[in-house]
């Protein structure tokens, strides 16, 4: 008989005022009871509404069965069939507006606790689990993989899991991407990103560092090179800014600069020489993931007032509601229905305030969400000494421009089918943030899966 | 990891370094730029290629002792290697069709300015090169300046050589001399090209700069490298590193190169400390 109790066994986590001072993680997992106590909630619906709802199709009640029955390296092996990087997914998955958004038990109470199971069983293979039962034969194809963030990553890894020998190419001195640049230590512990890489690694997945493919390589030197396929997953990761006076003054970041010294470069860290400038008061404008990212970031970075800066109302923020509670909770502040006009300077060129309007809301606009009207005469300012931008990026064009054949649209995303995720260049597929724009690690993860799926197809076909 | 092969003191605060690095060396243009981060706790810096040889499988680099990196740079010697070496970055210069050219260095630029001059000077262009130093003890590249230029004026701050001035002065009475430049090609301290591009544009001639900010990935993800030219923002790591040069905002790119200079001030002091500890007790 499944549990009844209405509502999510509760994670526990480091207390607000507690964990704002520090970069550990605020979420600390369930116990081998708590997580047995959470999966008797299932009721192993025969039509699987949740598996659905997954982008990689985890065979979610199978899984939970398994935790359920105290086998928990049973239910991460049944994860890591469709799933590349379980720790990652059950961290920083919206299962809200997925699989549990589906779960038959969120009609009357809280849907079952799909992403912190996931994520028990992920942690618990960490400590206890073994890698080995993934070496399989290859089959003499080379493919390459551009970019090593999610969509690169998962892409990899089906790849490799197929028998295919895969090299990653990526940029930056670590791999990871996004996970290892943008998704703070307290919200998503490097180590985890880099357990899940190791092990893709002794799967036989090859991971050169360093090289920006587009200059020091071109896409068709890949193919000269052997592969025989190349996908492209490098990501949204040219940062927008609002374009308003004094956004080049001294304490204006990008969230993806700001984010990046901080965990990649480990700039709250003594021992690594990152420089980053410690605000004492930080305005963060925008409405995502992103922005509840940098906010908390600067509360940890030691600042006393952080504001999040944003043009509608809470009910349109893009942020999850989870993130956006936590940052509530740690004492972030927001101003809804505000926007920058100006960012002010001190006779040093550094930030001493920024000026906002207030705004109301008007018609839908494209996005169905009513349009953000600036009230005329409602000018504002908070007196700030940062102001961190986390208002999107735009796919980065580095690549795209390199490679002849290769389509983009209007807003610089590359062209791809649908499912099959082929571009307009033959053996070349795409996606994640590159294809669409801005978006999640499993929308992403889940394009890499149908890419390499793709791949496979197109090099059986060829030979 | 990519080797050191060689390894030469310029002067006394002044280095240039072979490393070997065969991919980037194949592909390397004049202007473009590398990343390099000497271990797993340090940063990544910018520095514009020096020179290349494709067939040697090499980039040559030229830095000078300012911060804790570079002085951590400098403890590595021929036959350690650099743990981090990423590029070529940036767009490379385009120095086509220019026919008589003033190409200056301001110092540490002047390794990035020879290599230009050299280019143009290769390519048939008449090329003057104004190269700037602090005082004559700091002078390098000066017979390799030479053999890639029509006519070399070397000054110094304090005259020290015995052409004292700045390297606008020398610009100016060439320009007033009847010079008939086409180009000016300014590279050096910011505040230095900033009054070869106030003195140039009141003569209407076209001059290329490289910046050289502070960034992080150098792909264009941080947009710490930001500047504004011709009212617009740009990435240098991207849209650069070469800009003209009367487009450019430098008072804003001079107050965000200091964004950390107290900070890097104090970092690089303790690592001297340190050093010297270390030597005492070695």
């Amino acid at each position: 008989m499944p549990d009844m109790n209405p509502h999510k066994t509760p994670m526990p986590e480091q207390a607000p005022e507690v964990r704002s001072k520090n970069f550990d993680e605020v979420a600390l997992g369930y116990t081998e009871e708590l997580a047995k106590r959470e999966a008797a909630r299932c009721l192993h619906c025969k039509n699987q509404p949740c598996v659905g709802g997954c982008p990689v199709g985890v065979h979610i009640p199978d899984f939970i069965r398994s935790i359920a029955q105290g086998d928990a390296e049973g239910a991460y092996h049944t994860i890591r069939l469709t799933n590349s990087l379980p720790a990652v997914c059950g961290r920083v998955c919206p299962q809200e507006n997925q699989c549990e958004k589906n779960c038959v038990r969120g009609r009357r109470g809280d849907p079952v606790g799909i992403g912190r199971l996931e994520r028990f069983a992920a942690d618990w293979h960490m400590k206890h689990g073994r890698d080995e039962q993934y070496k399989v034969e290859k089959n003499g194809h080379k493919v390459a993989v551009v970019g090593s963030g999610p969509a690169g990553l998962t892409c990899a890894g089906d790849l490799a899991a197929m028998g295919y020998s895969v090299t990653v190419f990526e940029a930056l001195h670590a791999a990871g991407g996004v996970l290892m640049y943008g998704i703070p230590q307290f919200r998503l512990p490097k180590e985890i990103v880099q357990r899940e890489i190791d092990s893709l690694r002794r799967q036989g997945v090859k991971i050169e560092t360093d090289m920006v493919i587009g200059k020091v390589l071109s896409v068709d030197e890949l193919f000269e090179n052997g592969f025989e396929a190349v996908f492209i997953g490098t990501g949204a990761g040219l940062p927008r800014f609002m374009n308003i006076p004094g956004e080049g003054l001294v304490g204006v970041y990008s969230a993806n600069e700001f984010l990046t010294r901080v965990n990649l470069m480990k700039a709250y860290r003594q021992d690594y020489d990152t420089p980053i400038l410690k605000p004492k008061k930080v305005a963060v404008v925008g409405g995502g993931n992103v922005t509840m990212d940098a906010a908390r970031t600067a509360l940890r970075l030691g600042a006393e007032t952080v504001s999040v800066v944003y043009r509608r109302a809470e009910e349109q923020m893009p942020a999850r509601r989870e993130e956006v509670h936590h940052a509530k909770e740690e004492g972030v502040i927001f101003d809804f229905l505000s926007n920058p006009v100006k960012i002010h300077g001190d006779e040093n060129g550094r930030v001493a305030s920024i000026e906002c309007i207030h705004m109301k809301l008007g018609e839908p606009d494209s996005s169905g969400r009513r349009r953000p009207i600036p009230i005329e005469g409602s000018n504002f300012s908070l007196p700030v000494d940062c102001v961190v931008m986390a208002i999107g990026n735009s796919p980065n064009p580095l690549i795209r421009s390199a490679t002849k054949g290769l389509e983009a649209n209007e807003r610089g995303c590359i062209v791809v089918k649908d499912n099959t995720m082929e571009t307009t260049r033959e053996g070349v597929y795409a996606a994640g943030d590159a294809v669409s724009g801005a978006a999640t690690v499993i929308l992403a993860m889940g394009g890499g899966k149908d890419a390499a799926k793709s791949i496979d197809r197109y090099i059986r076909a060829k030979s | 990891m990519f080797p050191i092969l060689k390894k030469r003191r310029l002067n006394d605060s002044m280095t240039l370094m072979v490393v070997r690095a065969p991919l980037i060396a194949r592909k390397a243009h004049a202007g473009q730029f590398i990343i390099l981060r000497v271990n797993e706790q340090g940063e990544r810096i910018p520095l514009t290629i020096a020179d290349y040889d494709r067939e040697q499988g090499t980039v040559t680099i030229i830095y000078q002792i300012v911060g804790k990196t570079t002085l951590l740079l400098d403890q590595l010697n021929e036959g350690d290697s650099i743990l981090d070496f990423v590029g070529p970055l940036g767009k490379p210069s385009h120095l086509e069709g220019y026919q008589n050219a003033a190409v200056i260095g301001g110092g540490a630029g002047c390794a990035i300015a020879y290599p230009q001059a050299k280019t143009l000077h290769a390519r048939g262009a008449k090329v003057d090169i104004i190269a700037g130093f602090r005082t004559k003890d700091l002078i390098i590249l000066e017979d390799e300046m030479r053999a890639a230029s029509d006519r070399l004026f070397l000054m110094t701050d304090d005259g020290s050589n015995g052409h004292k001035g700045f390297v606008t002065d020398a610009l100016k009475k060439n320009i007033e001399a009847g010079a008939g430049y086409d180009l000016v090609v300014a590279i050096g301290p910011l505040v230095m090209m900033r009054a070869v591009c106030n003195l140039t544009k009141k003569y209407g001639i076209k001059t290329i700069i490289s910046m050289n900010p502070i960034m992080i990935d150098g792909t264009g993800m941080c947009g710490g490298c930001r500047l504004t030219v011709g009212g617009k923002t740009r990435f240098a790591c991207v849209d650069g590193p070469d800009f003209d040069g009367q487009e450019v905002d430098f008072d804003e790119a001079i107050r965000r190169s200091r964004t950390y200079s107290e900070m890097e001030r104090k970092s690089a002091q303790e690592f001297k400390c340190r050093l010297l500890e270390e030597a005492k007790n070695a």
